[in-house]
């Protein structure tokens, strides 16, 4: 029958058969930054139901993101937030039919990755300044 | 199909619609609310900023202005119907079981607007507090 002879072949070309590029990595990290984010959420909840609760209370979660471990959460938290913001931007200019050329896609996508890091740095810079 | 005992042209059928019936709604929903984000986090990331390491007072003091509280609100309004929007699209992409996708797709409301709810009550709370 067909069917036994039918060669060893994917039913559809999946992300395994591509060649890793920079593009395609950051489309998995724009979707993977915004799942981060979702449930990353919980702590922007948690500090202001914390305000609103009790001063014992509140004096604890702020001491924790105040420790280093907490305030690596938020190192990575606002990475994150910055890195999917970017990428929307990026977004942005596609959806209004523009930057499809492969120089400026390859251009945009560099600007997300430096820009992130960039703007990261400098939002804790500014964070140490206003409470070191 | 339906297609031949309708007078409708195919075009009509297709028309503002989709596989959900919803046509482009989504996407619309998912980029006003990306495009109301950018300034909505950039003051929500301000105003963690200028609270770390605050006492209690000094946030109530910081939300008992109309504009901040009323731009908080509006922030988490955005950012987490947008979350909803975006977790939509995952949970649809990679559970295709309908028993689980459905489950999750309910899950995924519930918790957004149960975030919102706790983080709306409680900038209210302070907001009104005598």
């Amino acid at each position: 029958m067909a069917q036994s002879s039918r060669p060893e072949r994917p039913l559809s070309p999946h992300l395994q058969i591509y060649k890793p590029m920079l593009s395609m990595m950051m489309s998995i990290m724009h979707r993977i930054t915004g799942v981060a984010l979702y449930f990353g959420s919980i702590l922007i909840v948690w500090w202001l139901a914390a305000a609103a609760h009790s001063d014992g209370y509140f004096d604890l979660v702020q001491a924790f993101f105040g420790h280093w471990f907490g305030r690596l959460i938020l190192f990575g938290f606002s990475w994150a937030l910055i890195h999917h913001a970017l990428g929307g931007i990026r977004h942005f200019v596609w959806d209004l039919g523009r930057g499809f050329k492969l120089p400026v896609v390859e251009w945009m996508v560099r600007a997300n990755l430096i820009g992130s890091a960039v703007l990261t740095v400098l939002l804790w810079v500014i964070a140490y300044g206003v409470k070191p | 199909m339906t297609a031949d005992r309708n007078m409708k042209t195919p075009l009509k059928l297709v028309r503002g619609s989709g596989a959900s019936k919803t046509g482009t709604d989504h996407f619309w929903q998912q980029r006003a609310t990306a495009v109301a984000n950018l300034p909505l986090m950039l003051f929500m990331v301000g105003f963690v900023v200028a609270h770390l390491g605050a006492s209690r007072a000094e946030v109530v003091a910081s939300v008992k202005h109309p504009i901040v509280a009323i731009l908080l609100i509006m922030g988490l309004a955005s950012a987490f119907w947008h979350m909803r929007l975006g977790l939509q699209v995952v949970i649809e992409d990679y559970l295709h079981s309908h028993l689980r996708k459905f489950a999750a797709l309910a899950l995924n409301i519930a918790f957004a607007t149960a975030m919102f709810a706790v983080a709306a009550y409680s900038i209210l709370k302070m907001g009104f507090a005598s």
